[in-house]
C-alpha cells in the first residue's frame, strides 16, 4: 500500500510572522518547518503502511527556495521519499494554482493508492487545495476524516462531523484530508533523523512537471489579495470581583455565549 | 581546541530540546510528586534512540560523542533532573561495563536490549560499609561448578527495581579474604527474578524523586559462568574505569540544573515587582544571577574539555573528578541563590525552583563524593 501526503512547509509559528506589503503575502524567506497540521497526515500514513503490512510513504511539497527542512522532518518520522516542487515562477500562487502543482506532483507517484492531506494549512488555512487536487486528478474526495482503514481497494472513513462522525466508504485511490489531532505524531528518533539525511528528495520545476508558468504564479492566480490590515488589537478582559454572586455574573457571561 | 557541535551533535540536542520541553518538563514534576519513577517517558526516550547513547549502533546504540552527550543532558536536565539522573545512569554505569569488557554473547543478550531501549540498567557497587572505600565491599562471589555463588547487599542502587529494570550488574569479591593474596573482585550479571535476588522498597531522597533507588539482597544466588563480565579478578579497576566516564555525565547533569536555575530565577527577578521596580533592577540580585551565569560558564567548559579528551582517546580522569567537583558545587550553590532571588515563592514544594534545590545536593554525593573527587585530582598532582 502506498500513500502520498501532501506536506506543507511554513515559517516557524514560533516567530512571529510577517507580511510583505507589497505582494501582501506571508514573508517565506527564512527556515520553514513542517505544518503541524500535516505531521497527522504523517503519521496517519505511516501506521497505514504499517498496518498493511508494506508499501511506502511519499511526500510530496510545494516550497520556495528548495526549501526541504520540514520534509527533513517527515521523512525522518519514517516517509521514503520526497518530491519538492520550488521554482520561481510560483510566487504568487493561490490554492487553485497550489492544486495543480501539487496534482501533477502526486501523477509522478506510480501506483499510489491514497493521498492524505491536512484539512487545512496552519498559515494560509483556506481549505481548499485537497478537493482541489482531487478534482484535478479526478479522484473522489473525503474531508475531515478523523479515522481511515483500508480494506482491499476501499477506504472507510470516520469523517467529522459536529455532531459526531458519519462513516463513508469509497474506492481507491482517492484524497483524504485529515483533522488534526487525531492521532499523536511520532517524534523523529536519532536513527530516523540520520537516515532521512540521505532520503531521495525530487526537486522539480514548473516545466519539469509540464504545467506552462503562465498558470501558476501570479500569472495564474485568479484570487488577488486587494488590502492587508493590522489585526485589531485584543480588548481588556472583563474582570470580575468577587463579592460573594461573581458565580451568578460568570453564569450569565457564559450563558450569553451560549456555551451552558 | 574547538568544541563547536558537528552537525549531528546539533540534530541530536534539537531532538532532546524538543522532547523534553514538549513531553518530560510536563510530565515528570507529576511523577517527582509522586515519588515514581516515570518509565513512560524513558521508554519513549528509548524509542528516540536515546538509551543507546554511548553504544556503537552495532550494538543497538546510536554511537554518540561524550560531547554531545553532554549537549543532550544540557537539555534533558533542564526539563527534570530525575529522569536526568536515570537516564544518565543507565547509558553510563548501567551500560558501559557490559560493553567494554561484556563478550559479544552478552553484548547481544543484556547490552542490546538496554541500547535499543527496551530495558532500564543499573550497576551495583555500593553497600552499607562501602561507599567511597570500594574496596571494602563485602558482597562474595564464589565459584561454584559451573557458575558463581553471590551473597551479600549493595544499597542505594539506581533503576534495578522499575517495571522496565533487566536486574543488575553488581561488583563482588571474587577472593583474596583468608586466602592470602591481594583483593579481588569480578563484575556478574543478575536478572530480575533470579532466585535469592530481592529488592527493599523504593527509598526517599531528599530530591531526585523520581529515581529508583532501593536496597539489594543476594542471598545464594546462583549464575552460571557466562554471567561473570570481563575479567574475574580485575573487576574493580574495570568497575573504576567506566565511573570516570560517570563523572563527566554528573557534571553535564550538573549544567543542566545550572542552567535550569539560572532561567527560573532570571525570569522571575524580571517579574516580580517589590519597592515599586521589578527585583532584576537591585544590584544584589543582578549580582547574584551575573555570579551564576559566570560560574555556569566555567563549569560548562571544564565539562565539555573532559568529553572532549574523552572523545580524542586522550585521559581524562583528572579533568572528569575536576569538571565534576567544580558543576556540582556550583549548582548546588546556584540552587540556593535561586530560591533566594525568589523568596518565599522559591522555598515552596509547588515551584520549580524548589524541585531543582532539592535535586540539587546529591550532585555533591553520588559517582563519587566531592571530597573524593579531591582526592583523585590530589592523586593526578603527585600527593
Ligand atoms: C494571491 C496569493 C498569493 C500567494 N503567494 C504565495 C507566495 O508567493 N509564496 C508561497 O509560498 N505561498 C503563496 N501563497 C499561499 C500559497 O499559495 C498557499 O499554499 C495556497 O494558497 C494553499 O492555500 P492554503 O495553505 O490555504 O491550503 P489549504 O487548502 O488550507 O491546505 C490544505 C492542505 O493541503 C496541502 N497543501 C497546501 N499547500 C501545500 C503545499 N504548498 N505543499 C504541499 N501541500 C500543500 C496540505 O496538506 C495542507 O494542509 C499565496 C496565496 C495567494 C492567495
Ligand atoms: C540517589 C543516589 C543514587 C545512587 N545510585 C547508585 C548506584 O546506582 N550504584 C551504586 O553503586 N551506588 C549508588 N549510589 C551510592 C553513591 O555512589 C555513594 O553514596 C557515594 O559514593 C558515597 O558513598 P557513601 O554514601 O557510602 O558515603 P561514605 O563513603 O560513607 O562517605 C561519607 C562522607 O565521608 C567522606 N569521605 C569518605 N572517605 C573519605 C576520604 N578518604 N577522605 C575524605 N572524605 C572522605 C565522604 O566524602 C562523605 O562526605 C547512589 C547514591 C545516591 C544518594
Amino acid at each position: 500500500m502506498n500513500v502520498v501526503v501532501c506536506v506543507k512547509q511554513i515559517p516557524d509559528p514560533a516567530d512571529p510572522g510577517a507580511l510583505d506589503p507589497t505582494t501582501k503575502t506571508l514573508k517565506r524567506d527564512g527556515k520553514l518547518i513542517l505544518d503541524e497540521s500535516d505531521s497527522y497526515g504523517v503519521e496517519m500514513a505511516l501506521q497505514l503502511v504499517t498496518a498493511a503490512g508494506g508499501g511506502e510513504v511519499t511526500l510530496v511539497s510545494m516550497a520556495p527556495n528548495g526549501e526541504v527542512s520540514g520534509l527533513r522532518t517527515a521523512l525522518a518520522m519514517g516517509a521514503a521519499k520526497a518530491i519538492l516542487v520550488s521554482d520561481d515562477a510560483l510566487a504568487g500562487s493561490d490554492a487553485l494554482g497550489t492544486a495543480k502543482v501539487l496534482a501533477k506532483a502526486i501523477e509522478r507517484v506510480e501506483g499510489a493508492d491514497l493521498i492524505l492531506t491536512a484539512t487545512e494549512s496552519s498559515d494560509g488555512y483556506t481549505g481548499t487545495v485537497p478537493e482541489q487536487v482531487a478534482g484535478l486528478l479526478d479522484l473522489p474526495s473525503v474531508t475531515f476524516a478523523k479515522h481511515i482503514e483500508v480494506d482491499g481497494s476501499t477506504v472507510k472513513v470516520q469523517r467529522q462531523t459536529e455532531a459526531g462522525y458519519d462513516d463513508v466508504e469509497c474506492p481507491l485511490p482517492a484524497v483524504v484530508s485529515v483533522t488534526a489531532g487525531v492521532v499523536e505524531p511520532r517524534y523523529p528518533s536519532f536513527k530516523g533523523i540520520m537516515a532521512a539525511k540521505s532520503k531521495p528528495v525530487d526537486t522539480l520545476t514548473v516545466a519539469d512537471l509540464g504545467l506552462d508558468a503562465s498558470q501558476v504564479g501570479w500569472a495564474g492566480a485568479g484570487q488577488e489579495i486587494v488590502s492587508i490590515e493590522e489585526a485589531p488589537a485584543r480588548e481588556a478582559g472583563e474582570v470580575i470581583e468577587d463579592d460573594g454572586t461573581a458565580f451568578e455574573k460568570i453564569v450569565a457571561y457564559l450563558d450569553n455565549l451560549k456555551v451552558l | 581546541m574547538d568544541l563547536s557541535l558537528t552537525e549531528a551533535e546539533r540534530d541530536l540536542v534539537e531532538l532532546c530540546r524538543d522532547f523534553a520541553q514538549k513531553e518530560i518538563a510536563p510530565r515528570a514534576p507529576l511523577a517527582w510528586e509522586e515519588a515514581r519513577c516515570p518509565t513512560d517517558l524513558l521508554r519513549e526516550m528509548g524509542e528516540l534512540g536515546l538509551l543507546g547513547m554511548l553504544i556503537p549502533e552495532e550494538w543497538g546504540g546510536i554511537g554518540m560523542t561524550t560531547v554531545g552527550f553532554v549537549a543532550a543532558m544540557e537539555q534533558i536536565g533542564r526539563a527534570d533532573q530525575s529522569v536526568a539522573a536515570a537516564w544518565q545512569a543507565h547509558v553510563t554505569i548501567g551500560s558501559l561495563p557490559l560493553y567494554l569488557f561484556g563478550t559479544d554473547d552478552q553484548r547481544e543478550r543484556w547490552l542490546r536490549p538496554l541500547a535499543e531501549g527496551r530495558a532500564l540498567g543499573a550497576f551495583g557497587l555500593t553497600e552499607p560499609d562501602a561507599g567511597s572505600d570500594a574496596r571494602g565491599i563485602r558482597t562474595r562471589a564464589e565459584r561454584t561448578d559451573g557458575g558463581w555463588l553471590i551473597n551479600g547487599r549493595k544499597t542505594f542502587i539506581s533503576n534495578a527495581g522499575t517495571d522496565m529494570s533487566f536486574g543488575v550488574t553488581l561488583l563482588a569479591r571474587t577472593g583474596g579474604d583468608g586466602d592470602g593474596g591481594p583483593p579481588r573482585y569480578g563484575s556478574f550479571v543478575v536478572e530480575k527474578g533470579t532466585p535469592g535476588f530481592t529488592m527493599g522498597p523504593k527509598m526517599r531522597g531528599i530530591g531526585w524523586r523520581g529515581l529508583d533507588t532501593r536496597e539489594l539482597w543476594f542471598d545464594d544466588v546462583w549464575v552460571p559462568d557466562d554471567h561473570l563480565v570481563g575479567d574475574p579478578e580485575m573487576g574493580l579497576g574495570q568497575f573504576l574505569r567506566t565511573l570516570e566516564m560517570g563523572r563527566i555525565s554528573i557534571a553535564a547533569l550538573s549544567l543542566s540544573l545550572t542552567q535550569a536555575v539560572l532561567d527560573l530565577a532570571t525570569a522571575y527577578a524580571k517579574d516580580r515587582v517589590q519597592f515599586g521596580q521589578p527585583i532584576s533592577q537591585f544590584q544584589a540580585v543582578q549580582f547574584k544571577l551575573a555570579d551564576i551565569a559566570t560560574e555556569l560558564e566555567a563549569a560548562r567548559w571544564l565539562t565539555y574539555r573532559a568529553a572532549w579528551l574523552r572523545d580524542t582517546g586522550q585521559p581524562f580522569q583528572k579533568e572528569a573528578a575536576m569538571a565534576k567537583l567544580k558543576a556540582s558545587r556550583v549548582a548546588a550553590w546556584a540552587a540556593s541563590e535561586a530560591v533566594q532571588v525568589h523568596g518565599g515563592v522559591g522555598y515552596m514544594l509547588d515551584s520549580p525552583v524548589a524541585r531543582f534545590y532539592c535535586d540539587s545536593k546529591v550532585l555533591e554525593i553520588g559517582e563519587g563524593t566531592n571530597e573524593i573527587q579531591h582526592l583523585v585530582i590530589a592523586r593526578a598532582l603527585g600527593c
